[in-house]
């Protein structure tokens, strides 16, 4: 018990002190590194807990795909060497103390939401997906995943479809002055545009490209 | 204190959260570190459905994470390709840069 209690304390302050260095972090590729940081000791908490298939999909998902592809359009952008200007004062810095303001009034509403949460008995009566403990975390994600929440699930995937859709219609952009190959061009030519029959004179010979 | 609870780990999930909304409201960078707290409000959330789904012992929880995970990459992915053309377009996404929007 107390080595789960410290191991829980170690991997959350590795967290928040990754998460707040996401956010004061003067170099933007060092936030990004400190982002995945946070995702790999969040995602140890999940197997630590017991949702071992999150845990990894966390690792996958985030730290293999998505961090990467921050990491790729801060290179591409050339945004890395912005330093940032943390309190200097420009003129739209006046909502600084606002917004800390407002963020500590957020903290402390959870804070007392979570103080406040008190268990009711009748919330469980109501649920019926309940943990099979003989099954694995995986085994009973799948269970479930593609019998009762099927549709979510294919839903998911079209979200997915359309976000990389998406991407690829909003980046794409045509170059002008470059030489490519015309498909349609090429296949719609017919042979008495190509080839044309000639009768040559003597001694007159042909002229070519006429 | 040395026995983990609910609590501990929505309290976790509460500190994480003000960082990111924190990070929204005080950055001065770009549009990017934006994107990175947005990404933290998720990942505090995931924390708060994956531990109720294993406290309350049910497992809608964690099937519900998973779909925040896909919306969250797909979110991402949308997100820097905008960001990526307004900086072609526009050559900065610096966040006091960008008020074209002002009138």
């Amino acid at each position: 018990m107390i080595a789960h209690a410290v191991v829980f304390y170690i991997f959350s302050l590795i967290a928040i002190v990754s998460a707040i260095m996401v956010t004061v972090s003067r170099n933007t590729v060092h936030s990004v590194f400190f982002l995945i940081l946070d995702f790999i000791s969040i995602s140890c908490l999940f197997i630590m807990i017991g949702a071992e298939f999150l845990g990894m999909i966390m690792l996958i998902v985030y730290v293999g795909a998505v961090a990467v592809l921050f990491l790729f359009v801060v290179m591409m952008l050339n945004v890395a060497q912005q330093k940032n200007e943390w309190f200097v004062a420009s003129d739209s810095s006046s909502h600084i103390p606002v917004g800390l303001l407002v963020s500590l009034v957020i903290f402390s509403e959870l804070l007392i939401v979570i103080g406040g949460w008190k268990y009711k008995a009748e919330l469980q009566e109501s649920i019926n997906i309940n943990l099979n403990l003989n099954l694995t975390n995986t085994q009973s994600l799948g269970n479930v995943i593609y019998t009762d929440y099927v549709h979510l699930f294919q839903l998911s995937g079209m979200v997915l479809l359309v976000a990389m859709i998406g991407a690829i219609v909003l980046t794409f952009r045509k170059r002008s002055g470059v030489k490519t190959q015309s498909y349609f061009k090429q296949i719609s030519r017919e042979r008495n545009e190509g080839v044309e029959l000639i009768d040559v004179e003597t001694k007159k010979g042909v002229k070519i490209d006429a | 204190m040395l026995s983990i609870g609910l609590g501990h780990y929505l309290t976790l999930a509460a500190i994480i959260f003000t960082i990111g909304v924190v990070g929204i409201f005080l950055n001065r960078k770009n549009v990017i570190v934006i994107l990175m707290s947005i990404e933290l409000i998720l990942l505090s959330v995931n924390i708060n459905l994956v531990s109720f789904s294993i406290f309350i012992n049910d497992l809608s929880g964690q099937v519900f994470t998973l779909f925040i995970l896909t919306v969250a990459a797909a979110e991402a992915a949308i997100g820097l390709a905008i960001i990526v053309i307004y900086y072609r377009n526009s050559g900065t996404i610096r966040v006091e840069e960008i008020d074209s929007l002002k009138g």
